[in-house]
């Protein structure tokens, strides 16, 4: 892990009405890190994703990119060009509903291929060549490189989201609970995926969960949230081991207790 | 040459003209790139054109020679009627030789005859938007057209080639205008597009339906998608016309009885009628 953020936010503020979202939110990652952020539901985990990765404006704060020659930007100030460019190579967004981040009437082969092909690949053979590679990292059968993802499984449909995202080795992953809606024994078999790939292609990930154990399997650091706030922050084991704050000790209790 | 009295020169009225002539300057300085404009109701159904005859009505004079071609013909019900409409209200010649047209509307091909300088290819559109079967909300087509993000269609030439085997697009085939626009060239077939790149002529496409105008300049580079390992391939039937033996031709299949009997000719029936005749001089 190098010493400069690849990504830096602080004073987040962002409310909808009366709700608070967000409330002075800070939060850094470094390269190659993965942080995850848990707490209750409503708590401003997704609209916290949102913000950082750039689909939503915040009220007040700023959000900090340092692209790989060490420039750093921006991301609420550089226009939906410079944006999107980032979307499609340096940063990835894995959704909670596969059909948030799939198109559900393209084959899975032009799932996968699709960042290829956005960030200028023009040879078929070569984007089929990487697909079938990817689908097979992910551990779906390359023969079913031409189906379509609605005849997949929910946990083969994360798979392949996550191979659509990673083909084109970005250097940041958002996730939104990957594995939420899926069976548990699916759940562990995907976290191990998702491990694996984080630990051979160096990626930095941020990880919104529910899942204490998903978070503990996975992150370096974890974030606590409540009220739009983060209540407490630190590496992970010295979190759910030691946890500071009267609501971290009440999350982790109810995990052992369950 | 009389101008039926009651109407404008061109039928639209003056004001109308020149904003569609601004909406087409603008166009022609942004190759490829779909302008808005206030489609006003004509005297024809949408189906029958009715983007390409505004557009039409506001770039002939009277100095004019309209050539009208649907399909390839000059005689087709549409074609006739676009014809006598414009003698009607323009009172311009009218021909159905391509060298001697000014002005060619069409509907669906582009003449065999290398267009030349001086000369306009006005097309009528039905949707101007290549994107729309892929991409339905309008904001996000606009989106993806302001940041040349076309990587979705080159999915759906990708889908094709795994599906098919190869790009099974034979009409209104996408392309690139000018390396920046994607654009749909209209309903014409694959095999026209490469006339496209590069023409001598000015280009000028009307949708009235959609509310669109949109222009190739002369000399503008028009490429069609494709992949390095399956490049784009213009198909006509492998056969020569039934009528002028030409084999460089688009062709079509007509029936010729009620037995079954069917053959092959060109589509562009001035191309055929000219071969033909010039056949029959030398013998
Ligand atoms: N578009 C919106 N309009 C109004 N309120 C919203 C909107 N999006 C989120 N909120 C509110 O903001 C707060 C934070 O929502 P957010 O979705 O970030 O929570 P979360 O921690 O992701 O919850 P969950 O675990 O249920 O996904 C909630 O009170 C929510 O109701
Ligand atoms: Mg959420
Ligand atoms: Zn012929």
């Amino acid at each position: 892990m190098s010493n400069a953020p690849l990504l830096e936010a602080s004073g987040l503020t962002l409310r909808y009405g009366p709700v608070t979202a967000l409330d002075d939110v800070g939060i850094e990652i470094f390269p190659g890190e993965v942080v995850a952020i848990v707490g209750e539901s409503g708590s401003g985990k997704s609209t916290l994703l949102r913000v950082l990765s750039g689909l939503l404006k915040p009220e007040a704060g700023t959000v900090t990119y340092r692209a790989p020659d060490g420039e750093a930007a921006d991301i609420h100030a550089m226009g939906e060009a410079a944006l999107r460019r980032l979307h499609r190579t340096d940063w990835g967004f894995v959704h909670q509903n596969p059909r948030d981040g799939l198109r559900m009437g393209v084959s899975a082969g032009g799932n996968i291929g699709e960042r290829l092909m956005a960030t200028g690949a023009r040879h078929y053979g070569s984007i089929r060549e990487a697909a079938t590679e990817w689908l097979r990292r992910v551990e779906i059968d390359p023969a079913r490189i031409d189906m379509l993802p609605r005849q997949f499984s929910g946990g083969m449909q994360q798979r392949l989201q996550i191979a659509r995202t990673l083909v084109t080795h970005p250097r940041l992953v958002f996730m939104d609970e990957p594995t939420g809606g899926l069976d548990v024994s699916v759940q562990a078999r995907l976290l191990d995926l998702i491990r694996e790939l984080v630990a051979d292609l160096g990626l930095a990930v941020l990880l919104v969960t529910h899942d204490i154990a998903a978070a503990r399997l996975l992150a370096h650091r974890l974030l606590v949230m409540r009220h739009g706030r983060v209540v407490e922050q630190g590496l992970t084991d010295r979190v759910l081991d030691d946890p500071q704050h009267e609501y971290t000790q009440l999350l982790v209790a109810s995990v052992l207790a369950a | 040459m009389t101008i039926e009295t009651g109407y404008n020169f061109g039928y639209l009225d003056e004001n109308t003209k020149r904003m569609i002539r601004r909406a087409l300057l603008k166009a022609v300085a942004i190759p490829g790139h779909q302008v808005p404009f206030g489609s006003r109701e004509m005297p024809l159904p949408y189906g029958w054109g009715t983007g390409g005859i505004q557009v039409t009505a506001s770039v002939i004079g009277p100095q004019d020679r309209l050539k009208v071609i649907d399909q390839g013909a000059d005689d087709t019900t549409n074609a006739v009627s676009i014809r006598r409409f414009f003698a009607k209200v323009a009172g311009v010649a009218t021909t159905e030789r391509t060298s001697g047209a000014t002005i060619i509307q069409t509907r669906h091909r582009i003449p065999e005859v290398k267009l030349r300088e001086g000369q306009i290819l006005v097309y009528q559109v039905p949707m101007p938007e290549p994107l729309f079967r892929l991409e339905p909300r309008v904001s996000e087509t606009r989106r993806m057209h302001a940041l040349a993000d076309y990587g979705l269609m080159h999915v759906r030439l990708y889908e094709d080639i795994a599906r098919h085997g190869h790009i099974a697009i034979s009409y209104n085939y996408p392309v690139m205008v000018g390396g920046r626009y994607l654009m749909s060239p209209s309903p014409i077939p694959a095999f026209d597009n490469p006339k496209m790149h590069r023409m001598p002529a000015l280009q000028l496409f009307g949708a009235g339906r959609e509310k669109r105008i949109y222009a190739v300049p002369p000399y503008t580079s028009v490429q069609s998608l494709d992949f390095e390992d399956h490049p784009f391939q213009p198909i006509r039937a492998n056969a020569a016309c039934a009528l002028c033996g030409a084999r460089d031709s688009y062709l079509d299949e007509v029936v010729t009885d009620d037995k079954g009997g069917r053959m092959f000719v060109c589509s562009d029936t001035d191309y055929c009628n000219t071969r033909q005749a010039a056949r029959e001089a030398a013998e």
